[in-house]
């Protein structure tokens, strides 16, 4: 029995389609990302899982429980850290902490050694209210909470939007440990860049999943060839390679342009000719192999041809 | 049950921790009390009236000196002529003026009969009406002091005895009034705005995906207020007793045990409240608008609600606070007890079953 079942589950805001039929199985004591920008579903997709929405068809199985039905059930064994901070600003950290413990009818002591790791960076400020907490110590906080009745599945939210670079990397590792206790992981974030921290991804656009894999083999299904392209001026080389006909697309990626070339023979220097007669300096192009931002876009494009 | 008892501990933090909204809490009843015990009274002491005495005989000047020894008016002015009247009452620190005729003294040594007049300011038509009353009063009186050694032919002399609230003091009134309006506002105001604060918050969201149960959720949240609300009902009527006098000539068990079932009628109006709502602002205003005008206006608190029209009257009877009100005043003044209250009694309870059946129902056990 997987920890995360769902079969062809869909919820719609009034006209609004939040979730289109989606469908997977999350397996036992993996990291699942679930990975998509703002308004793909992601958070739709949580709340029927934690059993706060009722889906409008489909269904889901939590631990084996039914998200409608054995609702109850779901909520003493799963953990959950919703995507905006959530715990009470004028309490302390420690008795935030200690609440939650309650509530869930044990005490910080019997589950320290789970949260210790985390606690312990936290642990300085247990007498400083919640609300002057910095970001990255709010979610190590919300982790510790969510944490502390040891679940058996954890959901996270967008745990690391809003959090600066070494806090995320920090709190990454974090979930790697817990992992290893044997607690299946369910994440969601709308940064491509930790697709590659968890086992198993699945990218969400516009309420659907386009593709659910292993991190590796998602980038490895990506059929194209992939060139970084940069030259002095990097607007005006956005526009002059989305008129040149042997491109198929061309989106910005930091101080490059990943291109993919409509025919694979396509080659280097004839891009580079082409560039020079548009009189572009200091031309670099160089064949990469794709991420998975190259993936999602393409997926993307796929999907919105599909509509069409 | 140990899960409950940290909810109400985290719910004490939260209102201790808040420090304004206590002292407002603590603060309000204090102050309401003290204004409308010694600001806001019916009873008026020391009008200014202006006198115009056409006759100035011995019998006038009597009169007045009667008038002006009675406590309630104070001699502003003597007037010479009715040209000065309304110069008088537009620079409007004068309530009445009283005219007496000329001759005063010797019309009624012959005639039997003289007239005085008096003319009020009557854009207060309550003052004016009161004042003209006391008037009236003190001139019939004066009537038969004139007439002591003389026998009328026919005489009804009427007695009058104010039962209850002996010197008519508008504090005896105040008192219930203000527990009423305080209990309701903190134990509804407060509970639907603590439980729209965990919505607005998202820490909601976390509180249903815990095994806590609705009923939990909502027992943690009432019994602190509960407490609260009743240790401020105790701090105005200990405070309605030692300053203003205010007797508790009924039981004084019977009366706490009233306030506290009143409280749980309020909490529980407050928990419907909050089913509804998802922001605290919201929550405030139904509270204020919906359950305070119609407290202050309907309950009799201010208003008698035998002098409304019919519709009112009505409306008037599914508000908790007239029946409470009626209750305090009979427990507070009468001294009576549940054995002529068992009517007001039974409503109370029932106004508790319905909301609190109505609020566990509302409860919303997902976000939609």
């Amino acid at each position: 029995m997987n920890p995360i079942s769902v079969h062809h589950l869909s919820k719609s805001y009034g006209n609004t389609k939040a979730l289109n039929s989606v469908t997977f199985e999350v397996n036992e004591g993996e990291i699942f990302g679930l990975i998509g920008p703002d308004g793909a579903g992601k958070t739709t997709l949580f709340r029927l899982l934690v059993t706060l929405l009722l889906p409008d068809c489909g269904s889901a199985q939590v631990l084996g429980f039914d998200c409608v039905k054995d609702y109850k059930k779901i909520r003493k064994s799963v953990g959950y850290m919703p995507g905006r901070f959530s715990l009470y600003p004028d309490l302390s950290v420690e008795e935030n902490l200690s609440f939650f413990a309650t509530i869930f009818n044990t005490t910080i002591s019997e589950n320290y050694s789970l949260i210790e790791d985390i606690y312990k960076q936290i642990e300085p400020f247990k007498a400083r209210p919640a609300g002057k907490l910095s970001g990255g110590m709010k979610q190590k906080l919300a982790l510790c909470c969510a944490l502390i009745h040891k679940p058996d599945v954890l959901f996270l939210d967008e745990p690391t939007t809003g959090v600066d670079a070494v806090s995320r990397k920090e709190f990454w590792e974090m979930l790697r440990r817990i992992k290893a206790q044997g607690i299946t992981i369910f994440v969601s974030t709308p940064y491509m860049d930790e697709a590659s921290l968890c086992d198993r991804v699945g990218l969400m656009q516009g309420g659907n999943i386009l593709s659910i894999d292993t991190p590796e083999n998602i980038i490895r299904k990506f059929p194209h060839r992939l060139l970084a392209v940069r030259s002095a001026e990097t607007f005006r080389l956005i526009g002059d390679l989305r008129e040149c006909d042997k491109i198929n697309t061309v989106y910005p990626f930091g101080d490059f342009l990943h291109i993919t070339p409509k025919s694979p023979d396509c080659d280097i220097p004839e891009i580079k000719d082409y560039l020079e007669k548009k009189a572009h300096q200091h031309i670099k192009i160089s064949e990469i192999s794709a991420n998975i931002e190259d993936c999602f876009m393409d997926l993307m494009v796929g999907q919105n041809e599909e509509k069409h | 049950m140990k899960n409950l008892l940290g909810f109400v501990k985290k719910e004490f933090f939260h209102i201790f921790r808040d420090y304004r909204t206590l002292l407002i809490l603590f603060g309000m009843p204090v102050v309401q009390l003290l204004v409308f015990g010694f600001a806001l009274t019916n009873d008026i002491k020391n009008a200014r009236i202006a006198i115009l005495d056409h006759s100035k005989d011995n019998i006038t000047s009597k009169l007045t000196q009667k008038i002006l020894s009675s406590g309630y008016f104070i001699l502003a002015q003597n007037l010479d002529s009715e040209a000065g009247i309304e110069d008088a009452f537009k620079q409007g620190n004068i309530k009445q003026v009283l005219i007496f005729e000329a001759d005063f003294a010797e019309k009624i040594e012959r005639e039997g009969t003289a007239s005085m007049q008096i003319l009020a300011d009557a854009s207060d038509p309550n003052v004016a009406k009161i004042l003209t009353n006391y008037t009236t009063a003190i001139v019939s009186d004066f009537q038969r002091e004139l007439l002591a050694d003389k026998k009328l032919p026919i005489e009804v002399k009427t007695e009058v005895r104010m039962l209850y609230n002996a010197e008519m003091k508008s504090v005896f009134m105040f008192v219930p009034g203000v527990i009423t309006v305080l209990l309701l506002l903190i134990s509804a105001m407060m509970t639907s705005i603590s439980i729209a604060r965990e919505k607005e918050m998202g820490t909601m969201e976390v509180l249903l995906v815990s095994p806590l149960k609705p009923i939990q959720i909502i027992i943690g949240k009432v019994v602190p207020y509960v407490l609260l609300a009743f240790v401020i009902a105790l701090v105005i009527l200990i405070l309605g007793y030692f300053v203003f006098g205010v007797p508790i000539r009924g039981s004084l068990i019977l009366l706490l045990g009233y306030s506290l079932v009143y409280i749980l009628l309020s909490l529980s109006l407050g928990i419907f409240i909050s089913s509804v709502v998802e922001s605290q602002q919201v929550a405030m205003l139904i509270s204020m608008v919906a359950l305070m005008l119609p407290t202050i206006l309907l309950s009799g608190f201010i208003f008698p609600i035998e002098n409304m029209p019919w519709p009112l009257q009505w409306l008037a009877n599914v508000i908790p606070a007239k029946w409470f009100i009626i209750v305090m005043r009979g427990v507070m003044l009468k001294g009576i007890g549940v054995q002529i209250l068992w009517k007001e009694t039974l409503i109370l309870f029932g106004m508790i079953a319905f909301f609190i059946a109505l609020s566990v129902r509302k409860f919303k056990i997902r976000l939609q």
